[in-house]
């Protein structure tokens, strides 16, 4: 727990976008209503996990014991799906997080090239977090555009026929933008 | 005078990832500052993926396709005519047109079957999909018996597109013969194989088809809930199906009493969480039930014991979606394309290092050869190409004297390969097969959901055995130890994850074996 994650509403939008803790009251607040939508549907859990990496970021330890007792499961079982799937994080991640794929069709157009050069432009190995929380680097293994190959991944959207140079330029843009909305005095209550 | 014209510029995924959007973006605001108000259709891709972003145009001898179009080619095009009435040999004059698009050679050599409407129609537009012929299926088989249902499937010699090629009306018929009170099918688009693309391609561009076959499926088997359980990578998919199944419920096709039949089936879509042993049916029924996506052992086949313990039918995207033409067009109708045991065409995806890369759908018999060279049009990078992963990451990697190979599920397995889910691979000669069968091994470390010893341990190990080749410790011993342990995890693996894993490995000592003998100055090669 964290003094900027102390401080109401505002702070949790924070948290949402996947930098720093949440405090315990805003898990169990953020769960509580999660799973009051979703614990009575069939197979709610990957539902149910889903919407809390969605809305806090990751899926924090604390959460689990919460789910478990909703879905009549032990908390082991409920660490035991959370780290079966390379989705679901148990630590806060970056901002952004920017998937490189490392399947046969990206490396057949130098995507193991684009994979040392991910790391050595950010400084990080795999499911590694930037210094100032911006951006998280995962592997991926195939996004499905496999004729456009090399891939990354960035948020939702894909970008197709990557090079290092469109990676940085990527990155630079990804690393602007939050600097470009503090400098507006709008956006600054 | 304003003049309408109607444009399409795709929102799949791939053209996405091309840029797409900003070409739709600056198409609009420079449409907007002359006197041309553009009606934008936003389709899916045709699969000529090379070409995209591929921008088309509707005139009067038809449609017109520009390709691959960046934001900064649009001001020439428009002065050369792109939102005119233009002839055709003034649009000639840009070196982006294409011509007519039904007329470019790649899309008119192929059979669509399944693809029939991918990148023609709105993906979301029922109006579209209805006037293509779309629902024709549901409407006949909403008169006909649940027997007679499954009769026509089995009669179109339909086999699973997912890889395991299982007939599709033998699966429907164990779970038809299975009474319960409550029956699922699950569609599963869990499309993990590395150069495989159809399935998403089918979901962005014509999820319509999908959900029809299911339909179909769920009256086939008396099942009242289907699921299509799809991997959390595939993000636009999720919007579009979802977005379809909302376009579905509202006009009748889903939920209660289908088009006044007092036929009921709903449908849902799950999203996965990055692993790719959930695209193994009962990992993927695992995963759906909550659970860690760990494979389980059969008997009981899901036909009679499936989700939630109840009999389900699991089918690939491509199998449910081609349910849709079979039934519009009848089962002989597709039965009479195809070769030997394979029936109907394939949606084969060409993909890595292609000049050409796409979709290619035709009918089985197709030479590998063909779709490499005719269709892939040779290595992009210009370099001679090397070798092939057919399949999926549990391919085989074929050389070039295995290339005159006809694409048909026995013809591959009979030299040790595997057609699979009709994903093309190419490498050019740069390429360096210690590395590939390394990979291998280590994307299973990464995916082995770990219930079987072959499959959890033997991956490990099998990593450590070839950087001990790479290093040049004990080599020979280390390749017949590596050869040895490719033997047990074949014979001894619970499913394909680890009984296929040895494949490529297998095929790449085989066929590339002096990749295993160079001096171990590569060592930093390899991640």
């Amino acid at each position: 727990m964290t003094d900027a994650n102390t401080q109401g509403a505002g702070q949790a939008a924070q948290a949402s976008n996947g930098q720093g803790l949440a405090n315990q009251a805003e898990i169990e607040s953020v769960v509580g209503r999660i799973l009051v939508e979703l614990k009575d549907i069939p197979g709610p859990l990957l539902p149910i996990l889903h919407e809390v990496q969605h809305q806090l970021g990751y899926v924090p330890d604390s959460s689990l014991p919460i789910i478990g007792k909703a879905l009549n499961i032990s908390r082991a079982e409920v660490h035991g799906v959370v780290t079966f799937y390379h989705h679901f994080s148990s630590k806060p991640r970056g901002r952004h997080i920017i998937e490189v794929c490392r399947a046969e069709s990206c490396q057949s157009m130098g995507g193991r090239d684009l994979e040392a050069h991910a790391k050595s432009a950010l400084g990080l190995d795999w499911y590694q977090t930037t210094m100032d929380k911006e951006i998280t680097l995962e592997p991926v293994f195939c996004l499905g555009n496999c004729a456009c190959s090399p891939a990354i991944r960035v948020g939702d959207e894909v970008y197709g026929r990557m090079d290092a140079e469109q990676f940085d330029e990527i990155v630079d843009e990804l690393r602007t933008v939050p600097l470009a909305f503090s400098a507006n005095p709008a956006e600054v209550k | 005078m304003t003049t309408i014209v109607k444009v399409f510029i795709p929102r799949d995924s791939a053209a996405l990832s091309v840029g797409a959007e900003r070409v739709s973006k600056k198409l609009t605001q420079l449409a907007a500052e002359q006197d041309t108000v553009v009606d934008l259709v936003r389709n899916g891709s045709r699969g000529l993926f090379w070409l995209e972003p591929m921008v088309e145009v509707d005139t009067p001898e038809g449609r017109v396709a520009y390709g691959p179009v960046a934001p900064k080619d649009l001001p020439s095009l428009i002065e050369a005519g792109l939102l005119n009435n233009a002839s055709p040999s003034d649009r000639q004059a840009h070196p982006l047109y294409l011509g007519l698009t039904e007329e470019i050679e790649y899309l008119k050599k192929q059979q669509r079957l399944t693809f029939a409407r991918a990148g023609i129609i709105d993906p979301v537009s029922l109006t579209d999909y209805k006037s293509t012929h779309g629902y024709d299926g549901l409407v006949r088989a909403l008169d006909m018996s649940s027997q007679a249902l499954v009769d026509e499937v089995k009669d179109s010699g339909l086999r699973g597109r997912g890889g395991a090629a299982f007939p599709t009306g033998i699966k429907w018929q164990t779970v038809l013969n299975t009474p319960a009170a409550q029956k699922y099918i699950i569609c599963n688009a869990d499309e993990g194989d590395s150069g495989t693309f159809a399935d998403r391609l089918q979901m962005e561009a014509d999820p319509f088809a999908l959900i029809e076959g299911m339909t179909i499926a769920g009256l086939a088997v008396e099942a009242t809930q289907g699921y299509i359980y799809l991997r959390e990578e595939y993000p636009h998919a999720k919007d579009i199906l979802n977005e379809a199944i909302q376009v579905a419920e509202q006009n009748g096709y889903l939920g209660e009493n289908i088009l006044d039949s007092g036929k009921t089936f709903h449908l849902e879509v799950r999203i996965g969480a990055k692993a790719y042993i959930c695209g193994e049916e009962t990992a993927l029924m695992e995963s759906l039930e909550g659970k860690r996506g760990m494979v389980r052992p059969k008997p009981p086949l899901p036909a009679i014991e499936g989700l939630f313990g109840q009999p389900t039918v699991v089918n690939n995207v491509l199998s449910l979606s081609t349910i849709a033409i079979i039934l519009a067009k009848g089962g002989k109708f597709y039965q009479e394309f195809g070769m030997g045991r394979s029936r109907g065409t394939m949606p084969f995806q060409l993909a890595g290092n292609l000049k050409y890369p796409g979709l290619v759908e035709t009918a089985f018999g197709i030479t590998m050869k063909e779709l490499l060279f005719d269709f892939g049009g040779g290595t992009r990078s210009g370099r001679p190409m090397r070798s092939v992963q057919s399949g999926g990451p549990l391919g085989a990697y074929l050389p070039e004297s295995q290339w005159h190979l006809e694409m048909d599920y026995e013809a591959l397995s009979a030299e040790g390969a595997v057609l699979g889910h009709g994903g093309l691979v190419a490498f050019d000669d740069t390429v360096d097969m210690l590395e590939q069968a390394r990979f291998s091994l280590e994307f299973c470390v990464e995916e082995s959901c770990g219930k079987c010893t072959p499959c959890r341990i033997g991956s490990t190990r099998g990593v450590e055995v070839i950087d001990r080749i790479r290093a040049d410790e004990n080599r020979d011993d280390n390749l017949e130890l590596l050869e040895d342990l490719c033997d047990t995890m074949v014979s001894g693996s619970l499913c394909a994850m680890g009984g296929m894993t040895p494949f490529p490995v297998q095929s790449a000592l085989e066929h590339f074996g002096e990749d295993f003998q160079k001096p171990s100055n590569n060592q930093e090669a390899g991640q």
